[in-house]
């Protein structure tokens, strides 16, 4: 079984949804991304999303935008991102690493030589936001070689023909997102979000793990009454900036664990509804 | 299905082109394959689109013999091709009638664009007042201070233009950040984008309602010289107006066609814009293209006095055209580019926009090397009132 595999049978197993938050590495430094991601994971994350920081991140909003350009602003590179990933595989065997970023990085550092590197880093799997599956036969051939999971986007746009095709290429879970838009937190849950969970459980038995615009622990708990895994970005970053402009960089592991608690008890709470 | 068909209907130009795109935007863009497809088979789209290019933007637009110029250098004789006459100064306003008749058969009302120049949101604030749909131009900070005329145009054609601050603060911004309104409103906003650039089917597309200025073309230059143009020249900067030209004479085996891209101020990653010096295959902003990017495929920092030049990668067709060798592609700097403005300015009473100024200055170097019976055509893709400015500036007017 693969390690997200592994651990969605997990997170059924007691009951909840698994966890998994975003962050860019090398926001503000690499040294504070490992030391949150490490704290994440002792706060009950399940999965961390490695941001691999972009010049032109088109589908996300001011706050990873920002967060990029903070980490390149560093000399984040794709290389640095996948020695984040190693340590952090190091320091936390069990954890899920999901590599998350946009194409042209990994096309220029070839693709072959990506998905070797990203496998003996121990990363579990990769999404790149603006590859969809008919353009990625290549990419996919790569991963499977090195058994690393391709995660892809599913829209409330995706028709189901569409939603059919993005299950067929996925592997580990598939990253349902919650609204049209760029990355950001939202008030509430968008009622599309539902709908769209349930339109993909036609098509797949993986595990749908919803992210865009969810920001609190009580959003959290809703959508771990009809998803898998609940995904939270753009509000982890925010708080971790915050955090960092007001007491340095060695105080973003500390804002990520306590919001990571949070919304892990806001999770726990959703038990009874689930199917 | 072929294989070269199935390539096409991905978007396809040999390797290039194709559709990197959020999963999201899928669905508006099928939305608007389709919808193009059939007005594309459409008579009456057709004659409407011929209608509005003739009865609103003036076409067909001249073809001129620049007669003292062609003297002075020596050579070949050059004919201008006229799209800085159009109505709203520059080639653009083809590709907004023909994408706002679009928008309008799909019940969109609501409109983006992006802008460098100025020139595409000029004429996408044009095309939005005559069809009255709302209209929203994303244009960089830095393009919005030397291009200020055009933003005050925009704004007086009744578009809401939003400043981008974000990264380099111009086309390439812009364009995230009409990427990122249209992922947020795709049910309700047709996004009108300026170039033969990003995802299937718009680089098809733009070509398509360009393709009017290389027809004229060579239906006139056959009816003075009774013969085909030994050149083409065209400044490229996404290459909307270069493609434009160069379609109908694709097949022409004997007609040289010359891309000029922005030299800049200097041969370094970040002084220029020459995507085919320096530049390698990658993806941006929806398209698998010539890219200029750093070792660790960062998008670098371009520059250009020309704002419509000033763009870190190229339409997939030209990387096509480029890599079989059935297009040249050269870059001329900031200062041959001004020079060639003043030139024409002084040879023919022309004043070409600073890209357009990019093509004369090739065609200045090129026209003394051929024959005094040759002949070339250089695109004027617009007119040079908006970089007034610039000009005074430079060349302390």
């Amino acid at each position: 079984m693969s390690r997200f595999a592994s651990i969605f049978a997990r997170a059924r197993a007691e009951s909840r949804c698994a966890l998994i938050p975003y962050l860019t590495a090398g926001d503000p430094t690499a040294g504070a991304t490992l030391a949150a991601c490490e704290a994440m994971a002792a706060a009950g994350a399940d999965i961390i999303e490695l941001g691999i920081p972009f010049s032109d991140p088109l589908a996300d909003g001011p706050v990873i935008q920002a967060a990029s350009e903070r980490a390149l602003a560093q000399g984040m590179t794709l290389e640095g991102v996948l020695k984040l990933a190693a340590m952090l595989r190091q320091a936390a065997p069990a954890l899920g690493i999901l590599l998350f970023g946009y194409y042209n990085p990994l096309l220029r550092y070839g693709l072959e030589a990506f998905a070797a590197a990203a496998a003996r880093a121990g990363a579990d799997g990769v999404l790149v936001t603006d590859l969809i599956p008919e353009e990625a036969e290549a990419y996919c051939a790569a991963l499977a070689a090195r058994q690393l999971d391709p995660v892809f986007l599913a829209a409330p746009t995706s028709p189901d023909e569409r939603l059919g095709r993005i299950a067929a290429a996925s592997r580990g879970f598939i990253y349902a997102v919650s609204r049209t838009g760029v990355t950001g937190a939202r008030r509430q849950v968008p009622e599309g979000a539902h709908t769209l969970v349930a339109r993909l459980r036609r098509h797949t038995a993986l595990p749908l793990a919803l992210g865009f615009g969810i920001s609190t622990p009580e959003q959290a708990r809703e959508v771990a009454g009809f998803a898998d895994g609940v995904v939270v970005g753009t509000a982890l970053v925010e708080r971790m900036a915050a955090a960092v402009k007001q007491n340095g960089p060695q105080a973003a592991a500390g804002a990520a664990a306590e919001f990571i608690r949070s919304l892990r008890a806001g999770i726990a709470l959703a038990a009874p509804g689930r199917a | 299905m072929s294989t070269e068909s199935a390539l096409l209907s991905a978007g396809r130009f040999g390797p290039y082109g194709g559709r990197y795109v959020p999963e999201t935007l899928v669905a508006p863009l099928d939305e608007l394959a389709a919808a193009y497809a059939t007005a594309r088979r459409d008579p009456a789209f057709q004659a409407e689109f011929q209608s509005l290019l003739k009865n609103y933007a003036g076409r067909p637009t001249p073809l001129t013999l620049a007669g003292r110029l062609s003297e002075e250098l020596g050579g070949a004789r050059i004919y201008l091709k006229r799209e800085d006459l159009l109505h709203t100064g520059a080639h653009k306003i083809n590709n907004c009638l023909g994408q706002g008749l679009l928008a309008r058969r799909m019940g969109k009302r609501r409109i983006i664009a992006e802008t460098g120049a100025g020139q595409h949101g000029v004429a996408t604030a044009t095309v939005c007042a005559l069809f009255g749909f709302d209209c929203v131009v994303y244009m960089g900070e830095a393009d919005m201070a030397r291009q200020a005329l055009n933003v005050a145009r925009m704004r007086l054609l009744g578009a809401e233009v939003r400043p981008v601050a974000s990264g380099s603060r111009t086309l390439k911004d812009a364009i995230n950040e009409a990427m990122r309104d249209w992922v947020a409103n795709c049910e309700t906003t047709h996004y009108l984008l300026g170039s033969v650039l990003g995802a299937h089917p718009y680089p098809r597309m733009v070509r398509d309602f360009h393709a009017e200025i290389g027809e004229e073309a060579r239906r006139q230059y056959l009816e003075v010289r009774g013969r085909l143009p030994e050149m083409l020249i065209a400044c490229v900067g996404g290459g909307s107006n270069a493609i434009g030209l160069f379609t109908a004479f694709l097949g022409d085996g004997e007609v040289k066609l010359v891309g000029v891209e922005a030299g800049g101020r200097g041969a370094a990653l970040g002084e220029h814009a020459a995507r085919f010096q320096g530049g390698s295959p990658g993806v941006l902003q929806g398209t698998f293209t010539y890219v200029l990017q750093d070792a660790w495929g960062q998008i670098a920092g371009t520059h250009s006095v020309s704002a419509g030049l000033d763009y870190p990668s190229i339409g997939p067709e030209h990387a096509m055209l480029h890599d079989t060798g059935r297009a040249e592609y050269v870059s001329a700097g900031d200062a041959a580019a001004l020079e060639a403005c003043r030139r024409l300015a002084r040879s023919e009473g022309i004043i070409p926009a600073l890209e357009s100024a990019h093509a004369v200055a090739e065609a200045c170097v090129r026209a003394p090397t051929m024959p005094r019976d040759a002949g070339m055509i250089v695109n004027i893709s617009g007119r040079g009132d908006k970089d007034m400015e610039i000009l005074r500036r430079e060349l302390q007017l």
